[in-house]
């Protein structure tokens, strides 16, 4: 047991390996810091963590050391004695705050990184009110292009080197340099080889001021009026932890959150962009029905009875002709609800879980020199493009004993046996779910009843379409690869006039009252034993792990 | 004193003694054949430290002491690397050594490698030194072919590869970290210690940086004896309990106002008035000197009224100039300004701060901008005290810097405002002289 002193604070560490500025946030103490990233290495380079180090001695006595040390380079065992409020340590963190302000335009009014700059957080907490600098700022231009989805805003940089590092210890491309020397120094690339690789954007998360900026967030939003929840990337099942950021429930930006069950704190560029689909026009906004003239937009209880009415027919004839498709994008709650209504009206219906979109293999990062993946694995995008697939095949199997697969319901609708087929959708566009030719097959059943969020070649041949809510505009859990189940919060209300889609399960079973994943969570966790860690009903802010599927 | 006999510089001048056969004919490698025969390398590392020898690259470590920071029976392989990235101004002692008298420096590369046990030596040569790396090149092809390199050196089972490294023209590569990483192929950023390079150096092995006037010593010391060593130069003061004693001989450096620049090898210790009347032929045009700088730029600006100061690894600091440095003497006389003098200064380390830490990034800038202020006669009267201030909070000594550039930065501002301040003040009321031309070719 190691007891660190931090502002005459005792704090015990355990037998962890810290440094200065990790045992202080033990205490609750803030030790600012730039260039310091738990996920990166040490360079101790922005010496904005300047403290006073020192020992206490077995007698009770304690000798400091003589001069500043850099808290984030220095480890801590038992005795280190941390004092943050020393003058030497307050003059030297002033100091450093003015020099990185030497050469900073201050132009935050039109700064995107306004509101959440750790320069103007320390600035105010630690710095100076005013600059002596009186001579004129150096002005590098600005390198807008530096890459597809990153903006460099030169002038800004303080040099900390966290994205120069992240290129290079994370995803291993490399593409970020230092050039010049001195108060010269700029971020800069290799003409040719602009920053372009998966995890690109995550260099803006990292900037610790708005040196590096988001081309897809830049100047759409001021950071403080946006809303931020707790949400899981739905892109693939690495299931990232995310901040969903909105505005007047526009989603506006997608952010790792940092999570040593799931991701880590990194997160690609493909979950992060993942979020325009919501934003989409194209969207369904009403159920639509199929007639002979055409396509009409129907009210929301009328589409409801109608599934119910079309679905008791077939039922009362031959509850296996009836069919449930549950898509590795429901949050595990709305494939309780659908697959609770299936069996509520005949034990035969038959549930399949919907098809899981795979691209390529798995891709991990850091790459070596050559592109190829390196040995010690830091970031994973995973091939499986669903975030759900455990937690869906779960509820499945806790339904379905006799296992059918969603080819088996292909061949019956093919050999016309399939009279009623429910498919849930919620594919990205980017890889969707159902092929043409499978489409064709399904639209064989006389009733064809899809719930998706987008139109596709399966929502152009349905009887029906019931529109989705999209992943920010509801609650649930997903289950990743590792079968780690984590839920989000809803972001943004669903579209003037839209439901849910666990509200229209709940319709469908005809209970009463909003959807409240909670209590559906611990409903499920009393009944499915794979997810019986859900029982807590909270799956708190890194998840839980349960043991389901494979 | 008697006339010191030159040791180190013993050869210059006798171009016959750069080659092998020359330097062999004059005793040259007779102390490697005897030592490799002889002693092992606990016993030539022993007697090093016994010597007293302190580096002679400007921090004046002991040599002995940081060869024996090397971890003990290390598998290896354990590197040396000769750091000839002699990049501190009016500095050329390394310079002389290499171009004239390369195989006195590889005698000791071999000698400290057989002490340190290490079987790659690097010998890092800034880019401006062509033909010294020419020069070192031919001297090390040389002993390859006479046996005294590569695999069983002299039949014995020491075997050593001395490869010569062509930096790239920066100041910071001449940091010992910054030259490991320069010679790792990276950016010269200097790494955070510990780990020392003596745990971790070069490709994270234990590394030992040399200069290669101080290898030159060792060859001499294992030639002729500690005793030998320690009857030249001063003995530690004895009021100064952190004071090791300036042994040995040491190449003086002489440039600036003086009407006879150049090197000269005399025993430690000697005074920097002697140094510019007797050694330097005085101050030139017959004016008087206005001041110096001691040991290198770095070392701080002292006045003429202190000038009686020993140059030895003790004295510069007694009149609070960092210290000796790499004893390379600038003079300049009563004329100059001292603004013209600092704004040269503050140029050089505004320019070759290598841009890492912030301190020292924004503090060499901003230094400079004040005193192109100052220079242009825009000054302000706090402009000083601002000054001052940057100049004493940046550096390893407050602790806000990774390595000793920025001291170097700050010791020539602090101690001329300090010295030279009434100077600076009629000059921030009066501006410019009439006539002088102040365009200077901008550092970017």
């Amino acid at each position: 047991m190691a007891t660190v002193l931090v502002n005459d604070i005792s704090v015990d560490i355990g037998d962890e390996k810290l440094n200065c500025v990790q045992a202080a946030q033990r205490a609750g103490v803030t030790i600012p810091h730039y260039c310091w990233h738990p996920a990166l290495s040490v360079v101790a380079s922005c010496r904005m963590c300047l403290v006073m180090v020192g020992e206490k001695k077995t007698d009770g006595s304690i000798a400091m050391q003589p001069k500043v040390v850099p808290g984030c380079q220095t480890p801590v065992k038992d005795g280190t004695v941390i004092q943050t409020m020393d003058p030497r340590a307050t003059t030297a963190q002033k100091a450093t705050l003015e020099n990185l302000l030497l050469n900073h335009p201050l132009d935050c009014p039109v700064c995107d990184k306004a509101g959440e700059c750790l320069l103007q957080d320390y600035s105010f907490k630690f710095g100076n009110a005013s600059s002596r600098m009186v001579d004129e700022k150096n002005t590098p231009p600005n390198k807008p292009d530096i890459g597809p989805n990153v903006s460099l805003f030169t002038d800004r940089c303080i040099m900390c080197s966290r994205c120069v590092r992240f290129t290079r210890e994370v995803a291993g491309t490399a593409e970020l340099h230092v050039v010049q020397r001195g108060n010269h120094s700029e971020i800069d690339v290799f003409p040719g080889h602009p920053l372009d690789n998966k995890l690109a954007t995550n260099v803006v998360d990292l900037c610790p001021v708005g040196a590096l900026a988001s081309k897809d967030f830049l100047y759409k939003q001021r950071v403080w009026n946006l809303k931020t929840v707790n949400s899981v990337c739905t892109g693939c099942s690495t299931g990232c932890s995310i901040h969903l950021d909105t505005n007047k429930d526009v989603v506006y930006r997608l952010r790792p959150r940092f999570n040593p069950r799931a991701q880590g704190h990194f997160m690609c560029d493909e979950g992060r962009l993942g979020y325009q689909q919501v934003n989409s026009s194209q969207r369904f906004r009403k159920p639509l029905e199929r007639r002979e003239s055409g396509t009409k937009p129907i009210e929301w209880s009328a589409a409801v009875a109608s599934v119910d009415r079309a679905f008791r027919e077939v039922a009362g004839v031959d509850a296996g002709n009836a069919w449930f498709v549950l898509s590795p994008f429901l949050t595990l709650e709305e494939a309780w609800l659908l697959a609770s209504y299936a069996r509520s009206v005949s034990p035969f219906v038959r549930i399949v879980s919907g098809p899981v979109t795979r691209v390529g293999d798995d891709d991990t990062y850091p790459k070596d020199r050559k592109g190829r993946p390196a040995a010690n694995v830091k970031f994973t995008i995973r091939a499986e493009k669903c975030p759900n697939r455990r937690g869906v095949e779960a509820i499945v199997s806790h339904f379905q004993k006799t296992v059918v697969s969603f080819n088996d319901l292909l061949q019956a609708c093919d050999a016309g046996s399939a009279r009623f087929v429910y498919v849930t959708g919620g594919y990205s566009s980017a890889h969707p779910g159902f092929r043409v030719e499978d489409a064709d097959k399904l639209a064989k059943a006389p009733h064809l009843v899809v719930h998706d969020l987008m139109p596709s070649a399966l929502t152009d041949r349905a009887n029906l379409v019931i529109p989705s809510a999209a992943f920010s505009e509801k609650e649930g859990t997903y289950v990743n690869h590792a079968g780690l189940a984590q839920s989000t919060v809803a972001g943004c209300v669903p579209l003037r006039g839209m439901r849910t889609d666990g509200q229209v399960f709940l319709d469908l079973l005809g209970r009463k009252g909003l959807v409240r994943a909670e209590e559906i969570r611990k409903e499920i966790g009393k009944t499915v034993s794979a997810l019986a860690a859900l029982a807590q009903g909270s799956t708190g802010e890194f998840g839980v792990f349960t043991g389901s599927g494979s | 004193m008697a006339t010191y006999e030159p040791v180190l510089l013993r050869r210059i001048g006798r171009p016959e003694c750069q080659g092998i056969e020359g330097y062999r004919a004059d005793g040259g490698y007779k102390t490697l054949e005897r030592v490799l025969k002889e002693l092992t390398s606990e016993q030539v590392t022993n007697q090093v430290k016994d010597s007293g020898l302190r580096g002679r690259g400007g921090a004046g470590f002991p040599t002995g002491l940081k060869w024996t920071f090397l971890p003990k029976g290390h598998p290896g392989p354990i590197y040396l690397c000769v750091n000839c990235d002699e990049s501190e101004p009016c500095t050329f002692n390394n310079r002389v050594l290499v171009e004239k008298d390369p195989h006195q420096v590889l005698e000791g590369i071999i000698l400290a490698s057989y002490a340190i046990r290490a079987t790659t030596a690097y010998f890092y040569i800034r880019y401006e030194y062509g033909h010294g790396m020419r020069q070192m090149q031919k001297a090390i092809d040389e002993a390859y072919s006479a046996g005294l390199l590569g695999k069983n050196i002299l039949g014995t089972t020491f075997s050593l590869d001395v490869f010569v490294h062509r930096g790239a023209a920066a100041y910071i590569c001449g940091e010992e970290t910054g030259l490991i990483e320069s010679l790792e192929g990276k950016r010269a950023w200097p790494r955070i210690k510990p780990p020392f390079p003596a745990i971790e150096g070069a490709f994270r092995k234990p590394t030992i940086v040399n200069n290669p006037e101080t290898l030159a010593n060792v060859v001499h010391i294992m030639e002729r004896g500690v005793d030998w060593f320690k009857s030249i130069g001063v003995p530690p003061d004895p009021k100064n309990p952190r004071d090791a004693g300036s042994y040995g001989p040491k190449l003086y450096c002489i440039s600036g106002h003086v009407n006879k620049p150049g090197i000269v090898e005399l025993p430690m210790g000697v005074t920097l008035r002697e140094l510019v009347e007797k050694h330097g032929g005085g101050v030139w045009k017959g004016r008087k000197a206005k001041g110096a700088i001691p040991g290198g730029n770095s070392m701080g600006i002292i006045p003429e009224s202190e000038f009686d100061i020993p140059l030895d690894f003790n004295g510069p600091g007694t009149v609070k100039a960092l210290g000796l440095g790499t004893a390379a003497v600038t003079i300049f006389d009563d004329q100059t300004s001292i603004v013209d003098v600092l704004h040269n200064l503050c140029r050089f380390f505004a320019h070759e701060s290598c841009g890492q830490c912030t301190p020292c990034r924004e503090g060499t800038g901003w230094m400079l901008k004040i005193v192109e202020r100052i220079r242009r006669g825009q000054g302000r009267r706090e402009d000083l005290d601002i000054l001052e201030e940057v100049a004493d909070r940046i550096g390893i000594m407050p602790g806000t810097t990774i390595c000793g550039l920025a001291d170097g930065a700050g010791w020539p501002v602090k101690t001329a405002i300090r010295k030279f301040r009434p100077e600076f003040e009629s000059y921030l009321k009066t501006g410019p002289r009439q006539g002088v031309r102040l365009q200077m070719a901008q550092a970017h």
